[in-house]
């Protein structure tokens, strides 16, 4: 369904070039769920950003990326655009703050043409949870679960078949969280939807994924089965820091995590 | 918890904030002590765990108002000490740590000179030892190089540094008591684990009462002695943090039980499903 080769991201020009990204490459079955983890720089969002194709003119992208038997071009396809949607970290700063619901959701329906705009948005509300009665409310009006909500379902209004999900949940409160992952997992499930995730959170990506990639400094240090996270035995030493490290505190883990060689 | 162990007792604690949509009560009615310990202050955004925190020093801003039956440290009412007697407690002897370096740092003074500051504000030093004690806090925060360090400004040092700057600058007046107020959600998880095994090791060897207030549990629960859980202004539980994954309080068991984790698979996360009643029942009792 996807499939990234040699992916390189530089922001700026010349000798103060910043490699954002160097030489990845993963591919994403269609219906699967991939992750991509790393700490913050790593380079996680800015990979997601270049196959969404939000990096146009803002940073050189070489490479070659294919979704859905389509070779991705500098500038995507109406029908990419309409197949491959996201949903952003912040839902506060993600939605129109003077949009009400109904706009924000018709929106994408309407620059796609579709038809029966008023029906797909009440199905949209429906399918994530949320009653006819925040139709007509602005985003300030509802909390942040809510709001998550509502960038999902405008993700889900143009009907998709991929979802670009740059750490979805990480300004939520864990019981909001758990309503936010739950939904997505079912919504995966129930229309065949293939995701890419994006999260610092280890927990989170091996509850959401089959696989993923785990990123240091703009490269793919490795790729695995969560099964492997789960056994504990991934073959990088960065992994198994990162995985010591997500599970609380430990004063015998912090030395050792001190002691690793970082590039 | 013999009288002398106890740095700061806290009874019948309410903060509460005037708004245009009338009174929000932020904390309603609280009790706790705080020993030589590291206690944990947990709950969702909302449940007043910070607001409790900043009502110690005095912190809560216009319009807000704080009560208590006693809030007392030291044998000082802190609640009507004069703002003489509450400088000398401030940062002198109980001191706060934020959330995010980048804004609770200066951006145009060099962190040596900040940390410096903070020294000589508190202590009748010259500058010459002042700098000395600065360079070997910047040292025992584990700061390699502290010379370069003493003279970068803040948007030079990455979070983790910065944070570590924040510790150091709040332990160099060695006070009794630090509040430390989410100090590590904004790092990365080995850099959080580094910064903790420092505030960990600086509190246990002098000594301190650490109040660590947090919304992550399986943090608290690995990091503090003691946890108090809040929800709606009230505490609604109080245990060991070793017990903390045997609690008995729905809420927290809905809290725990709605965390993804690596080693124990659910297909479907557990939802928490809220009581009316949690926020109305009286705050559990520090026993």
């Amino acid at each position: 369904m996807i499939r990234v080769d040699n992916l390189n991201i530089h922001f700026g020009q010349g000798a103060r070039a910043f490699a954002a990204a160097r030489d990845i490459s993963f591919f994403v079955e269609s219906g699967e769920s991939f992750g991509l983890v790393g700490e913050s720089g790593s380079g996680k969002t800015t990979v997601l950003r270049a196959l969404a194709g939000l990096l146009d003119g803002v940073a050189r992208v070489s490479g070659d990326m294919v979704v859905a038997g389509e070779r991705l071009e500098r500038r995507r396809s109406k029908s990419f655009r309409r197949q491959v949607q996201m949903v952003f970290q912040d839902p506060y700063g993600s939605l129109h703050p003077r949009h009400t619901v109904d706009q924000i959701l018709s929106e994408p329906a309407r620059i796609h043409r579709m038809d029966d705009i008023q029906g797909r948005v009440l199905t949209a509300l429906e399918e994530v949870g949320l009653d006819r009665s925040f139709r007509f409310r602005f985003p300030h009006q509802i909390s942040g679960g809510q709001r998550q909500r509502v960038a999902v379902a405008r993700a889900l209004i143009t009907q998709p078949r991929i979802i670009l999900l740059d750490e979805p949940t990480s300004a939520l409160d864990v019981s909001v969280q758990a309503e936010v992952l739950n939904l997505l997992v079912r919504l995966r499930r129930e229309r065949g939807l293939t995701y890419i995730l994006v999260s610092h959170n280890l927990a989170v990506v091996s509850h959401m994924c089959n696989r993923l990639a785990v990123m240091q400094q703009g490269r793919i240090l490795e790729t695995l089965e969560v099964a492997r996270l789960r056994d504990g035995t991934p073959d990088q030493a960065y992994t198994r820091a990162l995985l010591l490290a997500s599970q609380g505190y430990d004063r015998a883990a912090a030395d050792s995590v001190d002691l690793l060689d970082r590039p | 918890m013999a009288s002398s162990d106890r740095l700061l007792q806290v009874h019948n604690l309410s903060v509460s904030f005037d708004t245009p949509r009338g009174e929000v009560n932020a904390v309603r009615g609280i009790s706790f002590d705080l020993g030589r310990e590291k206690l944990g202050i947990v709950g969702e955004s909302g449940s007043g765990k910070s607001q409790t925190g900043r009502a110690i020093l005095g912190l809560t801003g216009p319009g807000s108002r704080v009560t208590a039956d006693r809030l007392e440290f030291d044998g000082i009412n802190l609640l009507n000490a004069d703002q003489a007697t509450l400088r000398r407690v401030r940062g002198a002897r109980i001191s706060m740590i934020m959330q995010d370096p980048k804004f609770s740092l200066n951006p145009v003074m060099s962190v040596g000179r900040q940390i410096e500051e903070a020294y000589l504000v508190h202590t009748r030093a010259n500058r010459r030892e002042a700098r000395e004690r600065t360079l070997s806090m910047l040292a025992s925060v584990q700061i390699r190089n502290p010379e370069r360090v003493y003279d970068a400004y803040p948007h030079e040092v990455s979070g983790g540094m910065g944070q570590r700057v924040m510790i150091a600058m709040m332990m160099i007046p060695e006070p009794d008591i630090i509040i430390a107020d989410e100090p590590t959600s904004a790092l990365d998880v080995t850099v959080q684990l580094q910064v903790l095994a420092i505030l960990d090791d600086m509190v246990s060897r002098r000594g301190m009462g650490l109040m660590f207030i947090s919304h992550d549990l399986n943090l608290v629960a690995s990091f503090c002695d003691r946890v108090l859980v809040m929800y709606a202004g009230r505490v609604v539980e109080v245990c060991e943090a070793s017990q903390l994954h045997h609690a008995q309080h729905p809420y927290t068991r809905g809290l725990i039980g709605c965390l993804p984790s690596v080693s124990h698979p659910h297909e479907v996360l557990a939802v928490l499903d809220r009581d009316p009643e949690w926020a109305t029942a009286p705050s559990a009792a520090d026993p």
